[in-house]
């Protein structure tokens, strides 16, 4: 048996977007275990309902992830509206509905040019890029930002879209499909990507369901679940949908699960501005939450099921509030997939499974 | 004016954001206003970096982090803070576990606030940083740079540095996995012991 030496990786690291550090045990280019150690980004963001109020918490929620920060905004709007039983307009869920899916749209095209980068393919990096600005323009011009977006908040969503605009929505997408076919031929056909990619951090569907594994990660392991199919909030307005799933339960097929998921949030966009309902965008929420009221919320993120959980006590102050974020599921099946690859493998596995640090940490 | 300061080299790490400054650094770098063109490339390496972009607050592991990161670099260095979170600690500020901005931990030269921040505003800063790159290097070379002065570490940080800092947590991680490899066996038997 060959000498045991400890590799660090991290929390620096050229492939890594954010801090995390892992110790790896490594036995010549084998990696025997790999112990992971957080803790770079937590700030205590849950303690903070203590001192802000429920509704401008919804500002804080949106900073626990800059990437899929109008997710997080949702997610606790919704389990807030859960909590005081708050109608909301359906016009406002519709295009709730439609700024979650761009989220997800550009959220994936970002982690397909981290992935590119990873290995090395720095043209295919920039493409990904250079499509996932448009669709930060449509939420600049739908909402004045770029990342956090300050859209939605407790009782229905800040801005309204115009019907031109949601018209246009529609052509930008349009115009994008034809381009990230291209994009995404090189990610599934090009022989040096396969190679990288194939075989590379089997997690089986049994592992898979053992570890407990949510979002691409899992449905890439053959386990078609997605929150999004149950029709919470603005997704009972659309038809029925299957979720996106692959066999190969290797890194190529979590590629493919997130590269055929644009489609599909391209697909839910065009049919809720098909049907975009008309009418109200805010109800007016008074009062605050009941004390001992609680309430529970599944929301399907960019990266996984995200629960939530919160608590009232009368006062406009949460007695608690929880998430439990799509990355902390993912991460026991990260590190099972680290055991036994090849030290090169190593940021090529940690980047497959889209670890968000800073949700998990918060 | 020399390669250094007319194609500078960024170094960005991740204090403790909330990602959305780090995706616009990125933006800045990839084809929205392509700054690899002008031969500003975003590095790993610390040692081949000059401009350092920090984004987010700090809290106490990073604080080692982002000293032995900014020790790596060479001088001339410009210390860049992007977002109102490096600049202050911004929404993150009264969380238990948030120390402040990036000025804890290392020297600042240039604060540029948003949240997120704008592309357009880290552009400006890393320009305004070039201006002071430039002037340190004239000093330099004529041997009169003095080493920006550290801030001092806060008390619950001396701690740190002592005793889990991330320096040195990979050795007692060995020491910890031989350990653990002798023990193994017998913790297998343990619980099987008191099942009986
Ligand atoms: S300044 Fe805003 S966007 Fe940037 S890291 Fe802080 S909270 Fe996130």
């Amino acid at each position: 048996m060959a000498d045991r030496t400890i590799v660090p990786f991290g929390p620096h690291h050229p492939v890594l977007p954010e801090p995390l550090h892992l110790d790896l045990v490594i036995e010549d280019e084998r990696v025997v275990e790999a112990i992971p150690q957080i803790g770079f980004v937590h700030r205590g963001l849950e303690k903070l309902v203590e001192k802000r109020d429920f509704k401008s918490y919804v500002y804080i929620t949106e900073r626990i992830c800059g990437i899929c920060a109008f997710g997080h905004s949702l997610g606790y709007s919704e389990t807030v509206e859960a909590l005081m039983e708050v109608e909301v307009p359906p016009r406002a869920q519709a295009l709730r509905v439609i700024w979650h899916e761009l989220s997800r749209t550009h959220s994936h095209l970002l982690w397909l040019g981290l992935l590119a980068d990873a290995f090395g393919f720095e043209n295919l990096f920039m493409q990904c890029w250079r499509l996932r600005e448009r669709v930060l323009d449509i939420f600049e011009r739908t909402t004045g930002g770029r990342v956090i977006l300050s859209a939605c908040n407790v009782g229905g969503v800040n801005h309204d879209i115009a019907d031109e605009d949601l018209q246009g929505i529609v052509l930008v997408l349009e115009g994008m499909i034809g381009e990230y076919k291209t994009l995404l031929k090189t990610f599934m056909k090009d022989r040096s990507v396969a190679n990288r990619l194939r075989g590379v951090g089997v997690l089986t569907k049994e592992e898979a369901i053992g570890f407990g594994v949510v979002g691409p990660f899992a449905r890439a392991s053959g386990i078609a679940e997605d929150i999004r199919t149950f029709g919470h909030g603005g997704y009972g307005l659309l038809g029925s949908f299957e979720p996106v799933t692959a066999d190969e339960c290797d890194g190529y097929a979590r590629c493919k699960v997130r590269g055929d998921e644009v489609f599909q949030s391209i697909d839910i966009i065009k049919e809720i501005i098909q049907k975009m309902p008309e009418g109200e965008i805010m109800t007016k929420v008074k009062g605050s939450p009941a004390a001992g009221a609680r309430a529970v919320w599944q929301l399907e993120q960019p990266r996984g099921e995200c629960f939530y959980y919160a608590k009232g006590n009368g006062t406009k102050f949460l007695e608690r509030f929880r998430i439990r974020t799509p990355t902390f599921m993912n991460l026991g099946g990260m590190v099972h997939t680290l055991q036994g690859c090849d030290l090169a493998d190593v940021p090529l596995n940690v980047l497959t499974i889209d670890p968000c640090i800073s949700c998990s940490e918060r | 004016m020399s390669a250094v300061t007319k194609s500078p080299w960024v170094l960005h790490y991740d204090a403790s954001s909330c990602n959305g400054c780090d995706i616009e650094v990125l933006a800045a770098l990839t084809p929205l206003y392509d700054l690899e063109r002008f031969g500003i490339i975003n590095t790993g390496n610390p040692k081949h970096a000059e401009v350092f972009l920090i984004t987010g607050s700090v809290n106490e592991p990073q604080i080692t982090v982002l000293r032995q990161l900014y020790e790596q670099m060479l001088e001339p260095k410009v210390v860049v803070a992007c977002g109102v979170c490096a600049c202050t600690g911004g929404v993150f500020r009264e969380c238990y576990n948030t120390l402040g901005g990036a000025d804890v931990a290392i020297p600042v030269d240039v604060y540029a606030p948003g949240c997120a921040i704008r592309p357009e505003a880290i552009i400006d800063a890393v320009v305004q940083g070039l201006g002071i790159l430039e002037e340190k290097r004239v000093l330099l070379a004529a041997g009169k740079l003095e080493p920006a002065e550290m801030p001092p570490l806060p008390s619950a940080a001396n701690k740190t540095l002592q005793g889990r800092s991330v320096a040195l947590s990979w050795k007692d991680a060995i020491a910890q996995a031989q350990e653990s490899s002798k023990e193994e066996p017998s913790e297998k038997e343990a619980p099987a012991q008191e099942e009986k």
